[in-house]
């Protein structure tokens, strides 16, 4: 976070610190400590911060959730907020109120569509829904007749599978059998699927920059706290080296991550720039993840690897949301094509363009 | 310091779009004149004196700088703009770029009044080269073993020894380098080294070529037989030359130089794979392209450090430690991803050129100006780890 971190990411943090401390909730016996904690978010307009006031929201501005995603990363608190406030900021582009409660958003992955009838059904599958278990609505982006849709719909009228991320976070697929919509929009000209899987790539960018920086800080620590060869394994050269490389995977995805979310939240369009900024940003910071998880398990040994250790709180969360929202194969060839489509000589011009 | 590493995202300002454009039009021109082909990457290596007087001309060299020393008080984001296109563009900066990168802010920060108005305006001007003199046959990455000594004179030094890997001291007017002028002591083995100002065209000043495995000259062995060093060419603290190393390295270490000197395989690589590229083609360049954008970003964010005043000497060291690292392997990348072109394939022949060249270079790119090793060892200091 940045010094003139907002009050929002303040208070953010304030309220994973009291409610969700990684050590705390770690040991915890069941999930109750969600209660109290959901109730916080919400008291605080955390969870839909990205929603205007006539839509039910707290209208914090982009740049401040972008904030509250970087803290709930750095707690990798395994509650729906992202998902939340994803949702809400989708529903708000159809000009949809958020009702109150857990929501996440549908499709999560790039190869699944949902299609909307003339009367307001839903139907299709969605794979890989984050949270779907515990979300009470689901915002869907949706194909109907006249091109995107943007829908609301509760998850009780969908048919929920049962499934987990490799974190033990509810990770669903979601059947919409004619699921019937509590309200739907047409998505604004020029909104689709590739802007709504950026916006979410972007997200979890910025909660995987998040994680990494508390995993580096809890790499550094034990290194200068674990004594083997009689001297803390920090004064280690490989120990060191293995350190910095670490807090390179956390510099380049918290550049990326922290330049995206900025893109976004001063952009007038989801353009050519904002698609580089987004794909990139994703990309780097799923390779981050992969490589900077080796790295702080290497370094933390065997206790790392128990259950009782909450390294694997962040490092399970930020492998797993790799795959969300698009994996970083998908975007590369994505980014790839495009940038190829440009041609040779457009392509200094467009990384060069912020 | 703790762990915390901040990367904040910069905005370039649209004064650096307008002087962007300015760069680039300029290059062009360049170009079309027939100055170097930025196809051919071993340009950016040529010393060209005229195409540096016309570049400062232009204003861009000293850009930071005080007026009154020929600088033009612009901001370290227009630096930073102008650093990024020329050397995309291959641009043959040899003359200077030491000079504007490092020895300039060196003399601003410590040279006395008289010398700051003598050379700083030449180096605005284009006119004169400068040289690191800080390796030495026993001294390498080991900065504070250097032993070429500076014995105190009627008013001045006499240095004895020899400097080493000297880039451009063939062609160069000045070195700032270091010098042993007190043992170190037993408290602290970084004393004892002092910073002096020398003019090469001194008596006593021998250049004698080394080649590279490229066939390149570039390095030298720079020779010192008693040659005289004036008092007033004393850079800053007698024998505290350590404590004056840290910023500079902020400035030597961040920049797009640190990521770009292969980056025109790249630009051949998507000329030669065309519009359409294979599914494993579009994937790996769609890889390099965020690798290369983050780099990019980390890098602008440090320049907006700089402007803030600050030192980010870990920053600056984890963008050279990611970004040299990748440069050397990007020529690696960009072969394996052009194995399947065809033979006859648009650009093939400047591709397969540009990347025996890059092949060739790559070893250097983690050495030069503080290897892997030195970098991590800041790092780790930085971290709260050493």
């Amino acid at each position: 976070m940045t010094e003139n971190v907002s009050i929002v990411a303040e208070s953010a943090t304030r309220i994973f610190a009291d409610l969700a401390d990684p050590q705390t909730i770690n040991g915890a016996k069941d999930a109750t400590w969600k209660v109290p904690l959901w109730r916080a978010l919400t008291d605080a307009g955390l969870t839909l911060a990205w929603v205007p006031e006539a839509l039910g929201g707290s209208d914090a501005g982009l740049a401040e959730g972008f904030e509250v995603i970087g803290v709930a990363g750095a707690f990798a608190a395994s509650v729906p907020l992202v998902e939340t406030l994803l949702a809400g900021w989708l529903l708000s582009q159809g000009g949809i109120a958020s009702p109150g409660g857990p929501m996440t958003i549908a499709p999560a992955r790039s190869s699944d569509t949902v299609a909307l009838s003339a009367n307001g059904k839903l139907s299709g599958r969605a794979r890989g829904v984050p949270f779907a278990d515990d979300a009470e609505h689901i915002a869907v982006l949706a194909s109907g007749a006249e091109g995107a849709s943007i829908a609301l719909v509760e998850t009780k009228n969908c048919r929920v599978a049962p499934g987990a991320n490799p974190a033990g976070d509810a990770l669903n697929e979601v059947l919409f059998a004619d699921a019937p919509a509590v309200e739907w929009r047409p998505a604004p000209a020029g909104f689709d699927r590739t802007a709504m899987l950026l916006m979410g790539g972007v997200a979890r960018s910025v909660q995987t920059a998040g994680a990494l920086g508390a995993v580096l800080r809890m790499s550094v620590a034990y290194a200068n706290d674990r004594v083997a060869f009689e001297r803390p394994i920090a004064k280690f050269q490989a120990i060191q080296h293995s350190l910095a490389q670490l807090a390179g995977e956390v510099a380049a995805a918290v550049a990326a991550s922290g330049s995206a979310a900025d893109a976004i939240s001063h952009m007038q369009s989801f353009d050519d720039q904002i698609f580089l900024e987004a794909a990139a940003a994703k990309i780097r910071s799923a390779e981050a993840a992969e490589k900077g998880a080796a790295i702080a398990h290497q370094v933390h040994g065997a206790i790392g690897f128990t259950n009782e250790h909450i390294l694997h709180r962040f490092t399970l969360r930020m492998l797993a949301w790799r795959d969300d929202f698009g994996n970083e194969s998908y975007w590369a060839v994505e980014l790839g094509r495009k940038v190829a489509a440009g041609g040779a000589d457009a392509f200094w011009p467009l990384l060069a363009s912020r | 310091m703790t762990a915390q590493l901040e990367f904040d995202p910069i905005r370039l300002p649209p004064e650096c779009e307008a002087l962007r454009r300015e760069v680039r039009a300029f290059l062009a021109e360049e170009i079309a004149a027939g100055t170097f082909d930025p196809d051919h990457p071993m340009h950016g290596d040529m010393h060209n004196l005229d195409f540096s007087k016309r570049v400062g001309a232009k204003g861009w060299i000293g850009l930071t700088w005080p007026k009154k020393y020929g600088g033009h008080e612009r901001t370290f984001l227009e630096r930073y703009v102008v650093t990024e296109e020329f050397r995309v563009a291959n641009a043959p900066v040899r003359q200077y770029f030491v000079a504007d990168r490092q020895s300039g802010p060196i003399l601003l920060k410590y040279a006395p009044e008289h010398i700051k108005m003598d050379i700083l305006p030449r180096i605005c001007r284009g006119e004169v080269c400068f040289v690191i003199g800080m390796s030495e046959p026993n001294s390498g990455s080991d900065l504070f073993a250097a032993k070429t000594k500076a014995t105190k004179a009627d008013g001045g030094w006499r240095i004895n020894g020899n400097k080493i890997w000297t880039s451009n001291a063939h062609i160069a007017d000045y070195m700032i380098g270091l010098f042993r002028t007190s043992p170190p002591t037993k408290e602290n083995r970084r004393h004892g080294l002092t910073q002096l100002l020398v003019d090469m065209k001194a008596d006593g000043v021998t250049v004698n070529p080394i080649y590279q495995m490229t066939g390149q000259h570039d390095f030298n062995e720079v020779v010192f037989d008693d040659v005289f060093i004036p008092d007033d060419c004393v850079l800053g603290e007698i024998d505290g030359a350590w404590k004056q190393a840290t910023s500079e390295l902020a400035y030597e270490r961040s920049g797009p130089e640190r990521f770009l000197e292969t980056f025109y395989v790249l630009t051949a690589l998507i000329r030669a794979l065309g519009s359409e590229p294979d599914l494993r083609s579009a994937e790996g360049l769609g890889r390099l392209v965020a690798q290369a954008h983050a780099l990019r970003r980390m890098s602008v964010s440090v320049a907006g450090m700089l402007q803030a005043g600050k030192e980010p000497v870990v920053e600056g060291s984890l963008v050279k430690d990611l970004g040299t690292i990748w440069e050397q392997k990007l020529p690696a990348r960009v072969r394996e991803l052009a194995a399947f072109l065809e033979p006859d394939a648009g650009n093939r022949a400047t591709l397969d050129e540009q990347l025996a060249f890059a092949t060739t270079i790559a070893p250097k790119l983690t050495i030069q100006g503080g290897t892997t090793e030195v970098l991590r060892g800041i790092i780790a200091r930085g971290l709260g780890l050493r």
